[in-house]
């Protein structure tokens, strides 16, 4: 799909997410935690929102939110996501776009 | 005249009014004593019948007298000392035997009770020794609910398993690091403990779909694992607390990773936690809103329920992270301080399990 296709390649850690999903707001701590500023592209406001859970079910996300692309790839999930950094894959993915005055609380 | 009464055993000491008021069997003495058939169904008047029906027309003359006793015999004996003394020895026999029935019965009790004390220290024993043994039925707060979800039954009938297994598991590693073992056979062993723990992780995603606050509260496990569960399980870098103090000998790789892994897994859990707060915070939220005076109509009950569903993904995602966390440190190790580390963890709910125990039999009489 177009959109989705646009959207997730947009500079840095690109995160789709619903308000209600709370898996999602974990997902988007874990990056504020390891200074990172991803992009939120909150999709239940959005008129299209099924044919973009649609799109990146086909695209292969386990769960259609939380989607999370970096650098215009997709990782993953929530699962994928902890899987990589407990395996400490993640940080060395998203090194780019840490930054350095942001600190995490 | 007056040497019957000496005899007369008074009802208060025979004590057979007290028994009779609990002990039916009692009553059954009674009743084959006393053959003319009287009532027994009161104690009261066990003994007045007798006297009654021997002597009616003797107990009017008694008031004159002047003995207050309701029993009285003086008068009585005059006419029937006999059948009086035959009574009264009866009377004697009957308590005699109800005293005997009655040490019987108390001795049963006694006996019954310690048999009781006996089953509860093996229990206690089992509990400790790690066999699961319904931890979930000791809980009022269960209640008839969860034994009759059969997802849920099903599950604690398989956890009681799976803790056998895990036993025979931890026996299995200490005896295999005591003694000399091929690293072929300690690789084999470790798999298969990793393996274990991930069936657990397999076990508690069915359970927490037919119940997912069954998961989440624990009730399956013993108290004292309960008091540090964390999303339905225990935290994953307090695993990591656990193992460390068993490897000696490090690389400085090892170190590193270790340390690394620390870090990742504790920003993890804090971004889980803080998800699951979230989620907590919404469903106040939704079970709040509504009109004041509108009892428990939930307004938005759809969407509440959907808050709930999504406790699912949460204790799924908390067993994730318990699932990588195992999974990085075995990358991370050598096989031997693996089969150590998977043995301190094993031993180390093994040590929960038996405080639990410690602590629910503190208050027991000794025996």
């Amino acid at each position: 799909m177009d959109k989705v296709m646009r959207m997730s390649s947009e500079k840095g850690v690109v995160i789709f997410t619903k308000s209600s999903c709370c898996l999602c707001y974990t997902v988007q701590i874990l990056f504020r935690d390891l200074r990172v500023q991803p992009t939120i592209h909150e999709i239940d406001n959005d008129p299209d929102c099924r044919e973009i859970e649609k799109a990146l079910l086909r695209i292969g996300c386990s769960t259609a939110v939380p989607a999370v692309f970096v650098g215009g790839k997709l990782v993953g999930s929530t699962n994928e996501v902890m899987s990589l950094h407990l395996s400490g894959s993640l940080v060395p993915l998203i090194k780019p776009y840490q930054s350095l005055l942001y600190q995490a609380n | 005249m007056n040497s019957t009464s000496t005899h007369f055993v008074p009802p208060s000491r025979v004590g057979i009014y007290e028994p009779l008021h609990q002990f039916g069997m009692w009553g059954e003495t009674f009743k084959s004593n006393i053959g003319n058939g009287g009532s027994v169904n009161t104690p009261n008047h066990i003994l007045i019948p007798n006297i009654q029906k021997l002597d009616n027309n003797n107990l009017s003359e008694d008031t004159s007298h002047g003995t207050p006793h309701m029993f009285d015999q003086e008068a009585s004996t005059s006419r029937h000392p006999d059948k009086i003394q035959r009574r009264l020895a009866q009377n004697r026999e009957a308590a005699r035997k109800s005293r005997l029935r009655k040490k019987a019965y108390v001795q049963q009790l006694e006996t019954s009770r310690l048999k009781l004390i006996q089953l509860e220290q093996e229990l206690d024993r089992a509990r400790q020794q790690g066999f699961y043994v319904g931890n979930g039925i000791d809980t009022s707060s269960l209640g008839l609910s969860e034994t009759m979800n059969p997802g849920i039954a099903a599950f604690e009938m398989k956890y009681g398993h799976w803790i056998e297994e895990q036993n025979r598991q931890i026996c299995e590693l200490r005896t295999v690091l005591h003694g000399h073992v091929t690293d072929v056979e300690l690789r084999s062993l470790v798999e298969n403990t990793m393996k274990h723990y991930f069936e657990l992780f397999r076990m508690k995603s069915a359970a927490a779909k037919a119940d997912v606050f069954f998961v989440m509260s624990g009730m399956w496990r013993t108290s004292a694992e309960r008091f540090f569960l964390w999303i339905g399980g225990f935290r994953p870098s307090d695993l990591l607390k656990v193992l460390l103090p068993h490897f000696d000998v490090m690389t400085d790789q090892q170190v590193l990773d270790v340390c690394n892994l620390r870090q990742s897994c504790q920003q993890a859990e804090d971004a889980l936690y803080q998800g699951m707060e979230k989620l907590q915070h919404t469903l106040a939220e939704c079970v709040a809103r509504g009109g004041l005076g509108e009892g428990n109509y939930i307004p938005q009950v759809n969407s509440a329920m959907e808050r709930l569903e999504a406790l699912v993904s949460f204790v799924n995602q908390a067993d994730h992270l318990r699932h990588e966390t195992l999974q990085q440190m075995h990358r991370i190790l050598t096989t031997r301080q693996a089969a150590r580390g998977l043995l301190a963890l094993g031993e180390y709910f093994q040590r929960l399990r038996a405080l639990s125990s410690s602590w629910a039999t503190r208050h027991r009489e000794p025996t």
